[in-house]
């Protein structure tokens, strides 16, 4: 026993690093799976508000981009004003139209912390669920796909960012509509990702626009980017592409998380119908 | 009599925590805030906050030496949304340090060489140190972070890059600070 103790104590350095290393590994596995909610992380009480005030700070830097990007926002939703049409018809009475309900509505939010250079990236937003965000809500900006809502306290949620390993969108050539899967690519690049798995009678065309499908938790004809590369590596009988991203995830200020009011109907169904196979 | 002899050791040790701990709150707030948004062509990314592991003083003890490793790792973490990664890495770390120091440098010189730090160590000894320490540091951490062999040449690439930036720092902090640790 008592040599075992002086052993113990003469290479305690090792067995120190044994506790250790092992613990901190069994937190890195544990948690990797970043859906079950953990304390260390980026919505916690210290380190939510350090980023919010730091990006408080930040957000003067870069007012005037912002305000760019408002502005033109703003130019292009003022065009689909009703008041911006022609009416080429004479109304003669008025048509309660019930038609048209409303399925998605939008929630803007303030990035306050984001991150584009890992192999798994994701963003904090200022919003939570007292706000009305949920989990799997998907996450845009003006000019595209930003993400999806993975993680939500009551006043911050966290956004695994289309850069991110796991990431995958239902999307389609905007043009010839057919369907493939977004994801980002191997080199880390924040301004590229992979349109891959298209049918391989598509004819897609650099230059070509890659929007949402609508099989996701976004509207159809949300923007993804634009082709810029035929020949991506890989595919085999199915074609893969390279798609420059509409978004810049190193600039990223305000997002909209999209609600779709159908959602939890749509899951709902579709798990009873799992069940039933 | 007693309490003289006492007294400058524990004014020495209280300042000693007090840089310690000063350390520790500057190098995450310039790891979190400034170096997290920096990277060279998506290939070198800057951990410069494991400074503070490598200028912990001699005497430091190895149970002292873990648990401070851990809680750094564990703080950075937090920041960068990825529990355990930074820590086991800065484990790692305190490991090679402790098997570094133990093969470098004798026990009896620790009295006049108080800290690890360029100024008192000499260029050489302390680029090496440095250099070392760096390299397994960034391996463990960026295998760790992309958990798989298929893309082992781009991560290993980033691994001597990253480190080629990180201790290119390390040094300039050193220089920056050199004269002085030495006045004193």
């Amino acid at each position: 026993m008592r040599n075992l103790w002086i052993f113990i104590t003469k290479y305690n350095a090792f067995f120190l690093f044994l506790i250790f290393e092992i613990s901190s590994l069994l937190i890195y596995i544990k948690y990797n799976s970043f859906q079950k909610a953990s304390f260390i992380n980026s919505t916690s009480q210290v380190t939510g508000t350090l980023y919010g005030q730091v990006d408080a700070l930040k957000g003067y830097l870069s007012l005037k981009e912002t305000n760019d990007s408002l502005a033109r926002e703003n130019a292009k939703l003022r065009g689909q004003l009703k008041a911006s049409f022609y009416v080429d018809s004479v109304d003669k009475r008025k048509v309660n139209d019930t038609v048209y309900k409303q399925q998605y509505s939008y929630i803007v939010a303030k990035v306050i912390n984001n991150s584009f250079n890992k192999r798994s990236n994701y963003i904090t937003i200022d919003r939570g669920s007292r706000d009305g965000i949920q989990k799997d809500m998907g996450v845009i900006t003006g000019a595209g796909v930003v993400g999806q809502v993975i993680q939500v306290t009551d006043h911050l949620a966290i956004i695994q960012s289309v850069l991110h390993k796991n990431t995958r969108f239902s999307a389609m050539l905007a043009g010839t509509k057919d369907i493939g899967s977004f994801v980002w690519g191997n080199d880390l690049d924040p301004h590229k990702g992979l349109l891959i798995d298209i049918q391989n009678n598509a004819q897609p065309k650099v230059g070509d626009s890659v929007v949402t499908s609508g099989y996701s938790l976004f509207p159809t004809g949300i923007p993804f980017g634009k082709i810029t590369n035929l020949h991506a590596k890989g595919g085999g009988l199915l074609i893969n592409v390279e798609v420059a991203l509409a978004v810049d995830f190193t600039k990223l200020q305000y997002v909209y998380v999209v609600n779709n009011k159908f959602a939890g109907e749509q899951t709902g169904l579709e798990a009873v119908q799992n069940k039933n196979e | 009599m007693n309490k003289r002899d006492w007294r400058p050791y524990k004014t020495k040790m209280s300042r000693t925590i007090l840089i310690n701990l000063l350390r520790f709150i500057v190098l995450v707030f310039i790891q979190v805030f400034l170096l997290k948004n920096i990277t060279f062509y998506n290939l070198a990314t800057p951990y410069f906050y494991i400074l503070f592991i490598l200028l912990l003083p001699f005497e430091v003890p190895n149970v002292l030496l873990f648990v401070l490793s851990f809680v750094l790792g564990l703080t950075i973490d937090a920041f960068y949304d990825t529990p355990g990664l930074h820590a086991s890495a800065c484990v790692v770390l305190a490991l090679v340090r402790v098997l570094f120091i133990s093969i470098t440098v004798q026990k009896d010189g620790f009295d006049n060489e108080p800290e690890p730090t360029l100024s008192i160590m000499g260029f050489r000894w302390f680029f090496t140190y440095a250099l070392i320490l760096t390299l397994f540091h960034h391996f463990f951490l960026l295998n760790l972070e992309v958990f798989s062999f298929s893309e082992i040449q781009y991560t290993l690439s980033r691994v001597v890059l990253s480190s080629l930036f990180t201790v290119f720092l390390i040094l300039i902090s050193g220089l920056l600070f050199f004269r002085r640790k030495e006045r004193k």
